[in-house]
């Protein structure tokens, strides 16, 4: 199959460089955002000016297992004074995984005018840039969002049974370990409670991390990626694809390379993942 | 009575009385910022498998040593440098949990991560610190059966 990225990424805008960020530390049309896995992080120093969004306690409901709803977002932009015209930059530790995550919601709610500093967190500290503890503050603003619109990015359990009845595409961006079946959570990380192990019928498995160049956090090139995903899984720019993996935070990661990246055009990601599958009573699994 | 050995219990009181949660948060990072690494003439890389803490996020090892008055002392590796609740939550034990008995280590109570870091650490994240202490209750309860060995 011939490679169709022509050498560059399908959206190369959305991502920008640590050279980027670092010369526009201070503009007021932009909120740069840090998400990380642990949220004392951002804490123990982060990037000037950039704003802190917890994906356990910000974007989650905080009593049934949902993203926070329209009024919920509204809120949060509100707090750090921004409106839709602002744009927002993502980084985080992980090599950008919860970044993707918190982009993947907010893209829920249609904020379009988001963009990721490629290589995160690793990268910039890798650099020798600067961190400060400063907590900025910003006037709050009046955002007001689309209602949260999610069929296009992502699938439910429901979704998923009919994607397997059709025989589409699904990612599984698990270790190979959880894939098979060996263990029900990634290599010294807890298991967070599923019953049954393996894998949704007919996934393949690509784990997040192949996306990424580790020295240094960075996306691969576009023809890697192609490599990966257009060669090696036959995947057309036409498939319907779905990505899921523990809890939906690394497939939004392998969500971001195949949308905006390689320019797949429809791409959902399975949030319920595998501790909603490896639980759902009758639910089919291959190992 | 309280609930944790008194100093540990001073921590988890002084963190009850922080309304403002980027306060806690320095408060949590300070211990970060203290955390040591377990010195060279305690133990030295590679270290040994059942040192490590199952299911930490952060990669933690925890090796305790007993002193000679009978008390223990531990010491800890994060392998992760961002893990930064990790580094907390060791440096809140070496701070606090020093000095103490085996027999008062094994009776603190797990729910102490989540006292400290609250109902917003996800379970994942929960599941890895306890394993901290968990870790150091396994070596505590060793020492114990040594010693009822001991007196057999």
């Amino acid at each position: 199959m011939a490679d169709t990225t022509n050498g560059k990424y399908a959206n190369p805008d959305v991502l920008v460089t640590t050279e980027w960020v670092s010369a526009h530390l201070n503009d007021p049309d932009l909120r740069i955002i840090e998400s990380n896995e642990d949220r004392l992080l951002y804490f123990s120093g982060h990037i000037k000016n950039a704003i802190h969004i917890d994906w356990a306690t910000d974007l989650n409901d905080q009593i049934k297992r949902d993203y926070i709803n329209k009024e919920q977002f509204e809120k949060l932009m509100s707090r750090f004074g921004i409106t839709p015209e602002t744009t927002l930059i993502f980084y985080g530790d992980k090599n950008n995984w919860w970044a993707c995550y918190a982009f993947w919601v907010f893209q829920l709610f249609g904020h379009k005018n988001a963009k990721v500093m490629n290589g995160g967190r690793l990268k910039w500290q890798k650099e020798g840039r600067e961190f400060t503890k400063e907590i900025p503050e910003f006037k709050p603003s009046d955002y007001k969002a689309q209602e949260r619109y999610e069929r296009e990015i992502r699938a439910m359990r429901d979704d998923v049974m009919i994607h397997i009845f059709n025989k589409r595409a699904l990612i599984d961006v698990r270790s190979l370990e959880e894939y098979t079946g060996q263990r029900l959570h990634m290599p010294d990380y807890p298991n967070e409670g599923a019953l049954r192990g393996g894998h949704i019928p007919g996934a393949k498995n690509v784990p997040w991390s192949t996306a990424v160049n580790a020295e240094d956090g960075t996306f691969k090139s576009a023809e890697e990626l192609y490599d990966i995903y257009g060669r090696k899984l036959s995947l057309k720019l036409q498939d319907d694809i779905v990505t899921y993996c523990r809890i939906g935070e690394r497939s939004s990661h392998t969500w971001f390379v195949l949308t905006y990246l390689l320019g797949y055009q429809k791409v959902r990601n399975y949030d319920g993942s595998w501790t909603e599958w490896g639980n759902l009573v009758n639910a089919p699994i291959e190992k | 009575m309280s609930k944790f050995p008194d100093k540990l219990q001073k921590v988890v009181d002084e963190l009850s009385g922080i309304t403002d949660e980027n306060e806690k948060m320095e408060y949590l990072i300070g211990f970060a910022e203290r955390f040591k690494e377990v010195p060279a003439e305690i133990e030295q890389k590679p270290y040994p498998p059942d040192v490590r803490v199952p299911f930490c996020e952060s990669g933690a090892s925890v090796f305790t040593r007993m002193n000679d008055d009978g008390t223990l002392k531990f010491y800890f590796s994060i392998d992760n440098p961002q893990g930064i609740s990790a580094q907390a939550m060791a440096t809140i034990f070496e701070e606090t949990l020093e000095g103490l008995k085996p027999e008062e280590i094994v009776k603190i109570p797990v729910d102490v991560v989540y006292d400290i870091f609250g109902s917003s650490l996800s379970m994942g994240k929960n599941l890895g610190l306890t394993g901290i202490l968990l870790m150091m209750q396994r070596d505590a309860k060793k020492y114990i059966e040594e010693k009822s060995e001991v007196r057999d």
